[in-house]
């Protein structure tokens, strides 16, 4: 179908300067499982590469072998023109590659100043030179643009935002010439996104490669200038990013084209199943007015902490309710999660780790948990019954697992959310309260749960879709709403909304 | 049919793997058992270990840790822990004690023990559901409570009902190793600890209760969130661990024939030991009723052993100190390489 930018077209970018670091034709076997094919890439300096696939399309892999926790099978690195072999994390550091995971490695109890230099400390004869230390530490924030940010201020009382900052500091003073970005938006704000990517301008301009990996389309837009997709552990494609549109850079990843990432599922709209009046909680939300009919998708946009989350707990009595009325069904369920669940409601959490499922027990347990009646009688299980018909829903959502019995967590994040969202299908829920469905997982897996949604609305359910990804609900959606600060501001047929229109709405001053 | 066959060897792999995780334990007790088999049969020891009454009379010696431990193990599956556990064995057996003293009927005063044992059980259930405060704190403070009321009972002292007038045959031989006493080949109260094992065995596999308990102890926002009752678990799941601490109650009053309120200080520990020898995690979400048993004879077997040998108190203590250590360390190791 003429993808651009076809396999092997490598940079053709300005003769002469050599890359500052290069990979080439990297292969990886893991037992039985190829991890990666003949993979070659190239960052100069003053690039930002953006490295793109799906999850398990071989990035990680990718990025363990640059930063030695694993060897190449086959295949050679070159870093500022030497050969680079680095033969563990600790070697790869020291030679100038460094790493800014999702989770930071930082000490909450120390300052910024010991978490900068942690490891790398001045000394003399074992004792600390505090005054070099400063002196290197003002000179790597300011070249961070973050000169105002205290030495002294302890790491665990900085934002998300601020700590990161830190982290990449640390890998400044190190002298690092490469730096690695693995997801590293996904625990940010909106504002402190930004400011990371005035960062990663910065480190452009004094001369350093930096590899950005991101599942978000848009961010990699704003900040790299240049992309490498994988897929299945091979090079999909690679080019200059100013010559490519999203739904190309989709249709890499995935193998195929665009329109079959948002499946159009017909549904038809029914009655009020469900009103809102007046819905207030602890903080968040306040005065929530709201209609939600048979049938209907309704997306809840807006910032982190507008009170998306808490509106859907505060529906589903898991936070305090304070004020006003939740009817469905013309009935007004009790506030407790057990009660609007025998209402018809079902919750699928944002936080699939630490609440959204037992990731000890068994997908059989996950599955069944929150309706356990149909098999049993006078407080016995049937396990056999009860195995049987998990079976049957990891057949129907194409759950990839062995058995019933494995673990969840052994699952990927993608099957992981499908067996959260069987539950609620399993409990029969009429109303579907679906928090970050499609938040941390491949494409081919949001593109099922897309899929999911529309046939559910399509059988007559009403789900309320919250997400921070303006795209999805504006191609999934009937309606959106708008949330922002606590309230819900607008509510809309989802073809009145634009991507910006939805940002304006979400960001802007309110009188209350 | 395409499903079946698919299934079946994933099934049959599951059932091994957890077979592997009761089995540690288990294999555990068989190596102490042939090790002070072999050395007391063959290196000079009294050739007595590996006997029939031997064996009866360890498991004479284990039954009240086993019976209380099993308890436990519901409390630990939920990822509770219960402090109060040991001096509820002795404030259930000076109850017992209290009541026949009094020349109550053998089996209300051993109803009586029971029932005081699941009151201070559901206690520790109500304080942990109701304050949100953890149960380690709860029943640390319960534990000292229960000695104090123990002792309020007993007036400071220990309660000895008269032997020949107040406490029937069948009390007294509830866990005696005379050869009278048997029935099938062992106690009466060693084939009452096997009978309540299956039962709490089939409760935690086979019943809604027992799924809300694994679900609480492995994700307790989880549970809540799939319309489990969290806070009537909790009172249950305590107060259903103080009905076996009050059959280990009485078991002691039958070992003793004696109410002594501070005959339980210290047991608490040996019956968390067994649990977590036997595989519990203090996390919650694992443990099994098979695994607890085995931690429980371990323990006993070991004393015997030691004993049997010629070796002193002191030295025992270290061994069983170290084979609490080394067991949870083994079965972390193992849970990791599950993981991954």
């Amino acid at each position: 179908m003429g993808l651009p930018h076809a396999v092997g077209e490598e940079a053709s970018r300005g003769a002469g300067s050599p890359p500052l670091l290069s990979m080439h034709g990297i292969s990886k076997r893991f037992g039985a499982t190829r991890a990666l094919k003949d993979v070659s890439l190239a960052v100069h300096a003053g690039d930002v590469l953006a490295l793109i696939g799906e999850n398990g399309a071989g990035k990680s892999t990718l990025m363990k072998i640059l930063s030695g926790a694993h060897p190449p099978d086959t295949g050679r690195m070159e870093l500022a023109g030497a050969a680079y072999a680095p033969e563990n994390p600790h070697a790869a550091h020291i030679a100038g590659v460094a790493m800014i995971y999702q989770e930071l490695n930082l000490a909450p109890d120390l300052s910024v100043e010991d978490n900068i230099m942690l490891g790398q400390e001045c000394s003399r004869w074992g004792r600390l030179d505090r005054t070099l230390q400063r002196r290197e530490v003002a000179r790597v924030l300011d070249l961070l643009g973050h000169a105002d940010l205290p030495p002294e201020a302890l790491v665990g009382t900085l934002p998300a935002g601020t700590r990161q900052v830190v982290e990449i500091a640390r890998a400044l003073v190190a002298r690092a010439r490469v730096v690695v970005f693995d997801e590293p938006t996904s625990s940010l704000t909106q504002a402190d996104v930004l400011r990371l990517f005035e960062v990663i301008r910065k480190l452009r301009q004094s001369g350093l490669g930096v590899v950005y990996i991101s599942h978000f389309l848009e961010e990699i837009r704003a900040v790299c200038n240049r992309y490498t997709v994988l897929r299945d552990g091979e090079i999909a494609g690679a080019g200059d990013l100013a010559g490519i549109s999203e739904a190309d850079i989709v249709a890499l990843m995935v193998g195929r084209s665009v329109n079959e990432l948002f499946p159009n599922v017909a549904h038809q709209i029914g009655d009020v199943v469900l009103s809102i009046e007046g819905l207030g909680g602890g903080r968040y939300p306040q005065s929530v007015n709201c209609d939600l009919r048979r049938g209907e998708i309704l997306g809840i946009a807006g910032l982190v902490g507008s009170g998306r989350t808490e509106l859907l707990r505060c529906l589903f009595a898991l936070d305090p309710v304070r004020t006003g009325t939740v009817r469905l069904a013309n009935l007004t369920p009790r506030a407790s999660p057990r009660a609007r669940i025998a209402a018809g409601f079902g919750f699928v959490s944002e936080d699939r780790k630490t609440e959204g499922l037992a990731q000890g027990r068994s997908i059989a347990d996950n599955l069944t948990l929150s309706r356990l009646a149909p098999y049993s009688r006078w407080g016995w299980l049937n396990l056999t019954q009860r195995r049987a018909a998990a079976n049957d829903w990891i057949r129907r959502l194409g759950i990839k697992a062995g058995s019933p019995d494995d673990a969840v967590q052994a699952l990927s994040g993608g099957n992981q959310q499908k067996v959260a969202l069987a539950r609620v299908m399993h409990q029969a829920a009429d109303v579907l309260l679906l928090d970050e469905p499609t938040r941390g997982i491949d494409v081919a897996a949001k593109s099922e749960i897309y899929r999911l949604m529309g046939e559910l609305a399509a059988a007559g359910k009403s789900i309320m879709f919250v997400s921070s990804y303006a795209a999805e609900l504006l191609a999934v959606c009937d309606r959106v709403g708008v949330m922002a600060r606590g309230r819900l501001r607008e509510v809309r047929a989802a073809c009145d909304w634009t991507e910006e229109s939805i940002m304006h709405c979400a960001v802007k001053k309110y009188d209350e | 049919m395409h499903l079946t066959s698919d299934t079946r060897p994933a099934r049959t792999a599951t059932i091994l793997r957890s077979a592997k995780t009761t089995l540690g334990p288990f294999l555990a007790l068989i190596v102490v058992i042939g090790f002070f088999g072999v050395y007391d049969t063959w290196f000079g020891g009294g050739g007595q270990f590996l006997s029939a009454r031997n064996f009866r009379s360890v498991s004479v010696a284990t039954a009240t840790i086993a019976v209380a431990a099993l308890g436990m193990t519901v409390v630990i599956i939920a990822g509770g822990i219960d402090l109060s556990a040991g001096t509820t064995v002795a404030l259930s057996a000076t109850i017992v004690a209290w009541c026949l003293k009094a020349n109550w009927p053998a089996p209300l005063a051993a109803a009586a023990g029971i029932l005081i044992a699941c009151t201070a059980g559901l206690i520790n259930g109500v304080l942990i559901s109701t304050l949100r405060v953890v149960p380690f704190i709860v029943t640390l403070g319960t534990m000292t409570i229960y000695l104090g009321i123990a002792k309020i009972i007993a007036r400071e002292t220990t309660i000895r009902p008269d032997l020949n007038e107040q406490v029937p045959r069948w009390l007294a031989d509830l866990l005696s190793a005379r050869t009278e006493a048997l029935w099938f080949g062992a106690p009466a109260g060693i084939w009452l600890t096997l009978a309540l094992s299956l039962a709490l065995a089939a409760m935690l596999h086979l019943t809604v209760f027992g799924r809300y308990v694994y679900a609480i102890g492995s994700n307790e926002s989880t549970a809540r969130l799939c319309g489990v009752n969290v806070p009537w678990c909790k009172m249950t799941l305590y107060t259903l661990a103080g009905f076996f601490v009050g059959v280990a109650g009485i078991f002691q009053f039958a070992r003793l024939s004696s109410g002594n309120p501070t005959s339980g200080t210290g047991l608490e520990l040996r019956i968390i030991a067994a649990v977590v020898i036997g595989g519990g995690s203090l996390s919650g979400g694992r443990g099994a009723v098979l695994g607890t048993l085995t931690g429980a004879a371990i323990m006993e077997v070991i004393k015997s052993g030691c004993t049997q040998l010629g070796l002193h108190n002191p030295v025992q203590e270290i061994i069983l100190g170290a084979i609490i250590v080394a067991a949870v360390t083994l079965d972390q190791v193992r849970q990791r390489r599950s993981a991954g």
